[in-house]
């Protein structure tokens, strides 16, 4: 089994998610059926075979380093939870 | 064929004919199918609701109208996926951490359709972030099927992510309906409810303000009742959007006129990897039978083999959910959506906020995600199953040499029940065997209601194409759909006696 308890507790934590003891044991055993599906790809030969990194073949669009939009203050924080005067107010993070 | 006396009941070609003769009003046929959507709450297809914009939007097409000025779909309603930020409507993504979101801005795609002159009758209901085949992991609860199994009454799931937008087509609430389409979120649900379902090529449509899941695989298309209707949509839906870095610039051909000429001489390939075993029969019956109708409309079939095809769902399975854990980073209680209460730590917050936003199957897609990306793991992972991908494009580039299109079935199966699937994450991943492989490679495909199943439920035959010819995808299915004839629909059991 690839994944155990410590390792979902400590994916949890890069992907900012709160887990309790009840889904990290659930989550384990999702997480390792899931990886061992998926481990029929060590299957397949890719030597030599470069990985997709553009779907459609297409040239970069290059554009001129120019500001094109912006001035959206009110916009900008019309969604957010708690604002003042345009700006994102979360929890003290320096004492 | 006479137009029926039931508006809601037009296509898209029809209404636009009834619209140009002033057989009826677009504020007449706007309230028509507004009526619908309130009678079809049980279905549970729609998230919010937007009678006042397809009310409002209509007058203004009646005067178009009358001016002699209306545009390609003046006056048509139509349903839009909750995954299009629409300026002023809530949009939430079928997600609790989006439930209070209200975009400031208008998506690229559903802009077009405004600008073309449609109306909005509401936002449709779907997976969570896209991510499901059953639309079973919404927050605002699963979507019903408006087709039921000959004899009996159990709900059934209408496929998904775009299942609420498949069933507003089936259940006459819209003339047509926005999708998005990351690994057959389009096609399968317009297969498992009798309508028709078109994924673009990669880039043809702009993905800026579409909510975004797998940005490498994402794709929106339309969702109709015939395969004229998608054209006509197509149409007006795609664009070359300079914010969006994939949309590509290339022409956007009349595909209704592209419906012309027929399908003589056409090369259809036909995919060995595509029958698998434990399908049930009639899905190979169907198949076969599609073969036959191309073959007398004078296709040329052809066998090919796309060896990789077994690969296709564990790789998406990991570069979908490495993408979504990416994508997914910008839920942080802070900017906008849900924020959990009572926390007085930066870190707490983002964790609290996050576990108490997303669902069970979101979750799940950003650990995998998650773990995939992590150190030690990316290789074996993320970049095996992209070189996988590389492959994948490779048949297809391999057997579009030899051939115009590809012919497979839609789904391994009709509508399944409510709940049959949830517990197990693999079998329900399985429902999207026969369409993933077109996401992975960016090409266009198209699902057409082709038959019945031996319960009278419905089944789709797909056609796959080369990329950015939707044009010769769309003329391959309309020969299915006219040897086809499909004339079933579902009986309106949900309306109030």
């Amino acid at each position: 089994m690839p994944v155990d308890r410590e390792t979902v507790r400590r994916i949890a934590r890069l992907a900012r998610l709160a887990v309790d003891e009840g889904q990290v044991v659930a989550m384990e055993t999702e997480l390792n059926a899931l990886l061992s599906w998926v481990e029929q790809l060590q299957e397949v030969n890719v030597e030599g075979v470069p990985p997709m990194t553009s779907v459609v073949e297409q040239r970069l669009k290059m554009r001129e380093d120019v500001v094109t939009d912006g001035g959206y203050a009110e916009d900008l924080i019309k969604n957010a939870p708690q604002a003042e005067n345009h700006f994102f107010v979360v929890p003290k993070v320096v004492e | 064929m006479a137009r029926s006396s039931d508006p809601t009941r037009f296509t898209i070609a029809e209404a636009r004919e009834a619209l140009a003769a002033k057989d009826i009003s677009a504020r007449e046929l706007a309230q028509a199918h507004v009526d619908a959507v309130v009678k079809a709450r049980p279905l549970n297809a729609f998230i919010t609701e937007t009678p006042d914009h397809a009310l409002s939007r209509a007058a203004q097409s009646d005067a178009r109208i009358a001016a002699g000025e209306a545009r390609p779909l003046e006056g048509i309603p139509l349903a839009i996926k909750d995954l299009f930020c629409t300026q002023g409507v809530r949009t939430t993504a079928a997600s609790r951490i989006l439930d209070n979101f209200i975009p400031t801005y208008e998506s690229a795609v559903s802009q077009n359709l405004w600008d073309a002159g449609a109306v909005m009758v509401g936002k449709t209901n779907l997976d969570e972030f896209a991510m499901g085949s059953s639309n079973e992991t919404s927050y605002f609860g699963p979507v019903t099927n408006p087709w039921r199994a000959r004899g009996r009454n159990d709900d059934l799931v209408p496929g998904g992510s775009s299942g609420g937008s498949a069933t507003a087509v089936a259940a006459n609430l819209a003339l047509g309906a926005t999708g998005t389409d990351t690994g057959g979120s389009i096609r399968q649900p317009a297969a498992v409810t009798g309508i028709v379902g078109l994924k673009p090529t990669y880039g043809r449509c702009s993905r800026w303000g579409i909510v975004a899941f797998a940005s490498s695989l994402d794709q929106a298309g339309p969702m109709t009742r015939t395969v004229r209707d998608a054209a006509i949509m197509l149409k007006a839906m795609a664009s070359h959007d300079p914010r969006d870095t994939t949309s590509v610039n290339v022409p956007v051909p009349d595909y209704e006129k592209a419906l012309e000429g027929g399908i003589a001489g056409l090369k259809v390939g036909i995919p060995k990897e595509y029958r698998i075993d434990g399908a049930p029969p009639e899905i190979d019956e169907l198949w076969n039978r599609g073969v036959e109708w191309l073959r007398t409309q004078g296709a040329e079939i052809i066998d090919v083999s796309l060896p990789h095809t077994k690969y296709a769902l564990p790789a998406y399975y990991i570069v979908a959910p490495a993408e979504a854990s990416s994508n997914l980073a910008r839920y942080d209680g802070v900017r906008y959506g849900h924020r959990a209460s009572g926390v007085d730590d930066l870190i707490g917050l983002y964790e609290r906020t996050r576990a108490e936003g997303f669902g069970r199957e979101v979750k799940r897609r950003i650990m995998i995600g998650t773990y995939v990306l992590s150190a030690g793991y990316y290789d074996a992972y993320y970049l095996r199953a992209q070189r996988v991908r590389t492959l994948i494009a490779q048949d297809f580039a391999q057997s579009f040499q030899r051939c115009d299109v590809l012919l497979t079935p839609a789904t391994p199966s009709p509508a399944f029940a409510v709940g049959a699937k949830t517990d197990d994450p693999v079998s329900m991943y399985l429902n999207d065997v026969f369409t993933v492989t077109v996401n992975l490679a960016g090409l266009p495909a198209i699902s057409v209601p082709s038959g019945l199943s031996h319960d009278g439920l419905p089944l789709g035959l797909q056609i796959i194409g080369k990329a950015f010819d939707e044009a010769t995808v769309l003329r391959a299915g309309r020969a299915i759909e006219t040897a086809a004839d499909f004339r079933s629909a579902p009986q309106a059991w949900w309306r109030p006696a």
